[in-house]
């Protein structure tokens, strides 16, 4: 096996550590919007679950609603 | 005209399949970027393999400036227009743009090892580059200390402010006597940049961009279903 990409000239633990953690920030902003963006969904098809027939045509009346509603169709 | 505009954006800005298009681009393009920036590329005359964290480092400073920039461009809309959207839109970008930020600092102390025999210097790139991590820390700060209406009008000038602080970054190696290089790329003249580290260097910034970009969607969408949700409740 090579080890020269590994040990690269004696700058691999700088560079790897670099790299590394520049792609566990990305990992750990992407998990955590991930997680807001999922939990906010649940929230809103709970709301609109819970409306009744004359405010879920009124809600569904709004564009940005229907996009919403059809991402969690399968939570409602 | 402008509302046209925002709605328009906002159909676009909430599409999961636009979402989709740009995650799969993003692993497209790290994943040619990173191959390229690992094996393929060259090592410096003089840095060696520690060149290689220009890769990470770069990338990332250009794109928290960038969104930095926009964010008080889009805060300037905000105090004249009074547009909600792009009070939606600045505050999505601020996450991203900030760990942008700290990856820039971060990924050069590590450079900055190998290279100055130091972690940290008190160099004006160095300086100006935590004092725009603390101005994005003070604008996401804002939005947890305030109410909405007195956080938006605080985030603005906080922005606004800060903005201030970008072209002294960028041309802070060319004003004071710095560890930093002078910029090696040039947008007027030419590059002094060998292409075969250019080009990992461009896949790699178009990856990031792609990053924020996707970060950015997802806390759009965040942000416009509180706001949804906060409607539901009225109707």
């Amino acid at each position: 096996m090579n080890l020269d990409l590994f040990i690269m000239n004696g700058y691999g633990l700088y560079v790897w550590s670099a790299f590394a953690f520049t792609l566990f920030n990305f990992l750990i902003l992407y998990k955590v919007t991930s997680r807001q963006l999922v939990k906010e969904k649940a929230k809103f098809a709970r709301k609109y679950e819970s409306l009744n027939s004359d405010k879920v045509i009124l809600a569904y009346k709004q564009s940005t609603n229907r996009t919403f509603v059809r991402t969690v169709a399968d939570k409602i | 005209m402008l509302y046209i505009i925002t709605e328009k954006t906002k159909k676009v800005l909430i599409s999961p399949k636009f979402r989709n298009l740009i995650f799969v681009l993003f692993i497209i393009f790290l994943s040619v970027g990173l191959f390229e920036a690992l094996i393929l590329s060259p090592q410096d005359y003089l840095q060696s393999d520690s060149v290689r964290i220009m890769y990470v480092h770069v990338p990332s400073a250009w794109i928290s400036l960038g969104i930095f920039s926009m964010i008080a461009f889009l805060s300037l809309g905000v105090i004249i227009f009074k547009n909600k959207n792009f009070v939606l839109i600045s505050k999505s970008l601020a996450p991203s743009g900030f760990i942008f930020n700290l990856i820039a600092l971060v990924t050069g102390s590590i450079w900055g090892k190998p290279t100055w025999g130091t972690w940290w210097a008190w160099d004006p790139r160095i300086t100006s580059m935590l004092v725009l991590f603390l101005f994005y820390f003070l604008y996401l700060l804002s939005w947890k200390l305030f109410e909405k209406s007195k956080a938006v009008k605080i985030s603005s000038y906080i922005s606004i402010i800060g903005v201030i602080n970008v072209p002294i970054i960028k041309y802070s190696v060319d004003w004071w006597a710095t560890l930093h290089q002078p910029s090696s790329i040039n947008v007027l003249s030419e590059s002094t940049i060998h292409s075969s580290m250019l080009v990992p260097l461009f896949l790699m910034t178009a990856a990031f961009a792609l990053f924020s970009m996707l970060i950015f969607l997802m806390k759009y969408n965040v942000e416009l279903i509180k706001v949804k949700n906060k409607g539901l409740n009225r109707i």
